[in-house]
């Protein structure tokens, strides 16, 4: 293993074993480990983030690495005008691996193809988000034992939304019994996603309204519907109680459904549901050093 | 010469760009960039063995590159090249489209990183159908078919 773009490029043997080093290195958590003792990583994030750089960063120090880097392009030589291919150059000099978050789509694989070292992508414009997409998938596992047999919802922006479209990504990798996309008409999921998931023959269906749906599924996973996406204000204020995942939806869902966010979140979850037993995504983001620390693990480590 | 009959002379040394699908001769017009002073021959639904109806491009004094043939096979698929020496036929190629094209594309995404100007990177467009032919973009994932895959051609 080397770089890690998409989720599309990993098997569901290659996630399998990566969720087994997971499991391994969250019971370890308490200790400093050497598994990484003189290499350096480098988290160039060009657009802002916070669980994820963060969460990158503590599961390289606890696995013995030095970390380097930026948080946005501000104060960068990138805001003097440096392009990419510059920066990972100069990166790759300093580093042994980059983690690379961009606004624009394909500047992970290109920043890949720039350098020497291994690239992780942790997000690129709309299109890949694979850390989360794994970090989610090895969720349901816990949580369920299986991610094969499940209904799912995925919810909110699926055209924009890279953690959305990666997590369908994902779930074309297993046997899902179905996949409900439950989102405004303008904000479906691009065609080459559903391409995908055709190829894949997985069952799914594109709805409207959470309502339709919640009735039936054992995940939930949301996204936000973001005011900034529709042309028309008053068709966001039409549309956006039909993307807010309340407790009286919840009431009505199947024994043991579980309500996945890949944070973070504002007002699409109603409060009360944070502290209920359907509400998984603070155990989801728990996992995500763990599994993080797992990846550079098997990337670095040579494992 | 009879009146109704229009002189049509034969391509001397050249090329003759044939079994165009009807109304594209004149992309290619584009595609080749024969503008003024190009001795051209634009043949627009005549009838054909195979297509039934074709549109065909001659032009006196040229070669494709290949560049300009696997863009073309973009545009026409199936069309083909004769190229013409001494008013006889020395070579037929046919226009295939190729399953990988590097850098003949351009990917309409605007936040696709193969548009930053500043970045040296190069498009490269795989085929995902043949028929109808399309291509999608490997590091953004946008497909191209149809009018805007002949849109994209940039050569």
């Amino acid at each position: 293993m080397r770089d890690v773009i998409s989720v599309l490029d990993f098997s569901r043997e290659d996630l399998e074993y990566l969720f087994e080093r997971a499991d391994y290195y969250a019971s370890q958590l308490g200790r400093k480990l050497r598994v990484l003792e003189g290499r350096v990583i480098a988290l160039a994030f060009f657009e802002p983030s916070t669980r994820t750089r963060f969460s990158f960063e503590v599961a390289a120090k606890r696995l013995g690495a030095d970390v380097v880097g930026f948080g946005a392009a501000e104060g960068t030589s990138v805001e003097k005008g440096e392009n990419l291919a510059d920066t990972v150059k100069m990166l790759e000099a300093y580093a042994d691996l980059v983690v690379i978050r961009h606004r624009l789509e394909g500047a992970a694989k290109f920043a890949a193809e720039v350098s020497e070292d291994p690239v992780v992508n942790g997000g690129d414009g709309r299109q890949h988000h694979p850390t989360q997409a794994m970090i989610d998938l090895y969720t349901v596992k816990k949580l369920f034992d299986d991610v094969d047999g499940l209904k799912y919802a995925v919810v909110g922006d699926l055209k924009y939304g890279r953690a959305a479209a990666s997590f369908i990504y994902g779930l074309s990798l297993y046997r899902p019994a179905e996949v409900y996309l439950v989102s405004p008409p303008e904000l479906r999921a691009r065609p080459e996603v559903l391409e995908v998931l055709e190829e894949r023959g997985i069952k799914y269906r594109e709805v409207t309204d959470l309502n339709d749906v919640i009735e039936e599924v054992d995940v939930v996973y949301m996204t936000r519907v973001q005011k900034e996406r529709f042309k028309d204000p008053s068709e966001y204020e039409r549309v956006k109680g039909s993307y807010r995942l309340t407790l009286k939806h919840l009431a009505r869902a199947r024994r043991g459904v579980k309500v996945l966010h890949p944070l973070p979140k504002v007002d699409e979850i109603e409060l009360a549901v944070d502290r209920t037993e359907y509400a998984a995504y603070y155990y989801q983001a728990s996992l995500g050093v763990p599994l993080r620390m797992a990846l550079l693990a098997l990337i670095l480590g040579g494992e | 010469m009879a009146p109704e009959l229009m002189e049509v002379r034969r391509v001397r040394d050249g090329v003759v760009v044939d079994h165009l699908p009807v109304g594209t001769a004149l992309e290619v017009l584009r595609l080749l960039k024969l503008g003024e002073g190009a001795r051209v021959v634009v043949l627009m639904n005549v009838e054909s063995s195979k297509l039934g109806r074709k549109d065909v491009v001659k032009v006196e004094g040229r070669r494709l590159s290949e560049v300009e043939l696997v863009a073309l096979s973009l545009l026409a698929p199936g069309a083909t090249v004769n190229t013409v020496e001494d008013y006889r036929v020395v070579s037929k190629v046919k226009a295939t489209p190729p399953e990988e094209v590097r850098g003949i594309l351009r990917c309409p995404n605007p936040t696709c990183i193969t548009n930053q100007e500043r970045e040296p990177v190069t498009t490269v467009f795989r085929r995902k159908s043949e028929e109808p032919l399309s291509y999608y973009c490997t590091y953004c994932g946008t497909t191209l078919s149809g009018s805007e895959l002949a849109r994209s051609i940039r050569v």
